[in-house]
């Protein structure tokens, strides 16, 4: 027999407007209710003295019968001739919100329920804006209780025009409006003779007719890393992908880091083919030609269809809970993998449900709808909703929970130069460098062991200390002894050396410092994600002197115990130094004096850090 | 991608958020055809092998083919197997129906589990369509502080995005296999050639559709031997998949009160 693909379709509309009834109904006159059912609710209903109750088909908790409404969403599978469907419950109270949208998110159509007598009231008005933020964009609508108005046409009438008003506004055409009285079965699976005057499709023939949705291949690739596994000497890169495809032999770049490399293997687990390519909507793994810094959140996409590097966001949002939003709060963004802290800017509107109008405001509360200009410090890899829905969109977490949810309406590559700063800290980034004279940065050392980092790194620190400055060296040597006192030797441990030491860096830079980081690195992967993590006020300083140099000079004799394999592991001799391929400053120790190594540090210094420089970049 | 392997990949995803977020993770394995299928799906997900331990909580009431079978494949696909024994019924709270103490001693023994293992995470291979309250289910489930289910305030999940962040010492339920149908497990153990418990299969005209302790549960009346029959009888029944466990049907609300205090 075939398995056509289900349609997941969730029933909304106003409380008390008939949802779980017309899902009883439903399942019961397409069949597809187990024995027994019946006569359960039977018993249920006279137990609570009601008549035949359908909504008991649904409503499982002790506590939704006894009140007589849904509180939680719920889901229940059933058959038309046509195909197989998810029916999803969403509860109509306003009280129960964060449970609609869960059930609503997972459709791919949606019946909005309103009540003939009462029309379409605040939740289902509310409903209706919140399945269109969603993504739910095929909607019929069954006009319900039309035995409670007598199937009077003209009232039909009335409230049909009336939704089909509200919904044009959101751009949304409903694909039917269906008079109903789900109680007795009118237009549910079989049409109504008491309503003669309307000829359009029964509920039933409007399910069929909801096109299923598409996995989104033709886009733009996007893979966010979920994780990176190391099974045996594979590293695999872990991730579904949310759109698009990729193929072995693809060049992947990844945003934020804008690293690439190639597409070697999609590793696949009893599976007897060598998969060649993969697309949307699939759980992947992959290895690629070099180990690059990628980490959980990361985005691998092809070059000529870069995410965006977003500092500002617009986003249209719905709120979950009962504290506020206000401007000036942060909060953390997830988009798809990756989280992002985010400041909230400004409240362009907040959205009447209602009509629809919008104001500016000062706060969101619970429940409601609005526009907000977010800001975040480093650059979040985004895509516009209107051109990449899964990667356009993300929710909003605090503390321990999702608060909300929205979807980006613009994405601004342009740094943030508001004061970040300012919302968490009474001192500001400015004032801090008004009080020193310089801005806070990061000047990270790379280079062989011998290249002279060190002695480098002191000098600088001497004459910009004896000027004045804030500066501090982070030596490699130093650090291993505290903060990663318990760290060793191997791969993982040295790249979580350096991670930490860019952290503590940042801390400094923050502080309003200048640091001085001096650490052979010798990876670029590991230095890239020094980067990330320092952003714009990372500099990267290769003293580069040549191998040869370096061993000849063997400051602490480890070349030669190197040598006579004493040592294992030595960069230079036996594991690589990855030269950085575009450092802000490059200095070669083996033809630069030193005092002539050192003017030209102080130099860029100055020009980098000093409070002339900032004057100089504003203007 | 058709419908299964759309369920396959989501229900991948979710491991891999799960593996990722949760700290102490293990994964219940009643030893049936959905658990079955879920270790499966954990060896697709993390490439081969099932990269945290497996609990079975024991009542000492599994019928021996289920012991058999499990010993056999924790030892052919490696797994990291702890087995659990769960305490007497006598020890039950007295005022469950009968059948419904006896499935509360898995509660207990997940309780118990739980507090020595200091685990914050539990996979669990229920499903939608088992059963209503289970239908109200999240994919990442939180418990209370005494492992029970706040049915009346479950956390927003939408767009993929689960609650992975918990206050100490509250622990949460992972539930891959949410979206799947008893029929869609079959097909897919069919299409991957998944080890099932023979107790599945007809013998004399009954099979078990679900299986559980020997003392609570019972064979249905069936003539589907292959995983084919299986498929081809689900198509027409209108028998539900847990009508032989008793603890289901004793009263309105009893697998209601048995999950709210920590139930599968």
């Amino acid at each position: 027999m075939p398995h056509s693909s289900q349609l997941r379709i969730v029933i909304v509309g106003h409380v008390d407007h008939g949802k779980s009834t017309l899902i009883g109904r439903l399942l019961n006159d397409t069949g597809s209710l187990p024995d027994g059912k019946v006569d359960q609710v039977q018993e249920m209903s006279r137990k609570r003295g009601m008549p035949f109750e359908w909504s008991f088909v649904m409503d499982a908790l002790q506590a939704e019968r006894d009140q007589g409404i849904t509180i939680d969403t719920t889901q229940i599978h059933f058959k038309t001739a046509q195909r197989p469907y998810v029916i999803i419950d969403a509860p109509g109270h306003a009280e129960f919100l964060k449970n609609m949208v869960t059930g609503a998110s997972q459709a791919d159509a949606a019946i909005l329920v309103i009540d003939a007598a009462e029309g379409a009231l605040e939740q289902s008005r509310r409903h209706a804006f919140l399945l269109h933020l969603l993504g739910v964009r095929q909607v019929a609508v069954a006009v319900n209780k039309m035995d409670r108005v007598d199937f009077d046409e003209a009232r039909f009438q009335a409230v049909e025009q009336e939704i089909r008003a509200y919904l044009g506004e959101l751009g949304v055409t409903p694909t039917a409006v269906i008079p109903v009285a789900a109680r007795h079965g009118d237009n549910i699976a079989g049409p109504s003779d008491k309503a003669p005057w309307y000829s359009g499709p029964t509920v039933v023939q409007a399910l069929d007719a909801f096109m299923p949705s598409r996995a989104p291949l033709d886009q733009a690739l996007r893979f966010p890393i979920q994780d990176v596994y190391k099974p045996d000497d594979r590293r695999i890169l872990a991730g579904r992908i949310e759109s698009g495809r990729l193929r072995v032999g693809d060049t992947l770049h990844f945003a934020p880091t804008g690293e690439s490399a190639t597409i070697v293997t999609i590793e696949a687990w009893n599976h007897p083919e060598t998969v060649l390519s993969a697309g949307a909507g699939q759980s992947i793994g992959i290895t690629l030609d070099k180990r690059l810094f990628v980490e959980r959140g990361h985005v691998g996409f092809h070059r000529e269809q870069a995410p965006k590097l977003a500092h500002t966001l617009s986003v249209r949002l719905f709120w979950l809970v009962s504290r506020p939003l206000a401007v000036g709060d942060t909060l953390t963004l997830k988009i798809a993998t990756a989280e992002h802290r985010v400041t909230v800017d400004s409240i362009t509107a907040v959205i009447d449900i209602e009509d629809l109008s919008a104001t500016p405001g000062k706060a969101i509360h619970r429940n409601e709808v609005a526009e907000v200009v977010f800001r975040s410090r480093r650059p979040i890899p985004v895509d516009e909703a209107s051109d990449l829905s899964r990667t356009g969109r993300g929710v909003l977490i605090d503390g321990y929970d999702v608060v909300g949810g929205c979807i980006v309406l613009e994405a601004d590559e342009a740094v943030a130069t508001a004061n970040l700063h300012a919302v968490a800290h009474a001192v500001t980034v400015e004032e801090r460098a008004a009080a020193n004279g310089h801005t806070g940065g990061i000047l990270w050392f790379t280079g062989l062991s011998g290249a002279g980092k060190s002695t480098l790194a002191m000098a600088l620190e001497r004459v910009l200390f004896d000027r004045g400055w804030q500066v501090f060296v982070l030596d490699g040597d130093g650090v291993r002894g505290g903060l990663n006192a318990g760290l060793g030797f191997s791969l993982d441990d040295r790249a979580e050396n350096i991670r930490r030491v860019a952290e503590a860096a940042k801390l400094f830079a923050d502080a309003g410092m200048v640091v001085i980081t001096s650490l052979i690195s010798p990876l670029a992967s590991d230095r890239a994600r020094a980067r990330v993590i320092g952003g714009q006020r990372f500099h990267e300083v290769h003293v580069a002197a040549d191998l040869a140099t370096c061993e000849a000079r063997d400051p602490k004799g480890l070349y030669a115990k190197a040598r006579a394999g004493d040592i294992p592991d030595f960069t230079g001799i036996s594991s690589p130094y990855e030269a950085p391929e575009n450092p802000e400053v490059t200095i070669d120790t083996g033809t630069l004096p030193q005092a002539d190594a050192l003017a030209a540090l102080v130099d860029y210094v100055e020009r980098t850090f000093g409070n002339g420089a900032a004057t100089r970049r504003l203007a | 991608m058709n419908d299964l392997d759309q369920l396959e990949s989501q229900s991948i995803y979710i491991l891999r958020e799960a593996y990722h977020s949760i700290d102490r993770m293990a994964l219940l394995w009643s030893i049936g055809k959905d658990s079955n299928a879920l270790l499966w799906l954990c060896r697709k997900a993390f490439f081969g092998r099932v990269p945290f331990p497996v609990v079975q909580l024991d009542t000492d009431m599994e019928l021996p083919e289920v012991y058999e079978f499990r010993d056999r494949i924790a030892r052919e696909w490696d797994l990291d197997l702890r087995v659990e024994h769960c305490p007497p019924e006598s020890e039950m709270d007295p005022t469950l129906p009968p059948n419904t103490r006896a499935a509360a001693r898995k509660t207990v023994g997940l309780r118990n589990l739980l507090d020595r293992g200091n685990y914050q995470g539990v996979v669990v291979g229920i499903r939608r369509d088992e059963q209503a309250t289970r239908a109200k289910e999240r994919i990442f489930s939180p418990r209370t502080l005494d492992g029970a289910w706040d049915v009346k305030d479950q956390p927003a999940e939408f767009w993929d995005h689960y609650k992975t962040r918990f206050a100490e010492g509250t622990h949460v339920r992972i539930h891959p296999l949410l979206a799947w149908t008893e029929m869609d497990i079959w097909r897919y153990s069919k299409r991957e050639d998944i080890p099932i418990v023979p107790l599945y299969f007809s013998r004399n005209g009954k099979r078990y559709r679900s299986l559980g302790e020997k003392n609570i549960t019972f064979p249905v009346d069936s003539n589907a031997s292959t995983i084919d029959e299986i498929i081809a009888e689900l198509a027409v029944t209108r028998v539900s998949e847990r009508a032989g466990r008793t603890m289901d049907n004793e009263s309105e609300d009893s697998f209601e009160r048995l999950r709210s205090s920590g139930y599968m």
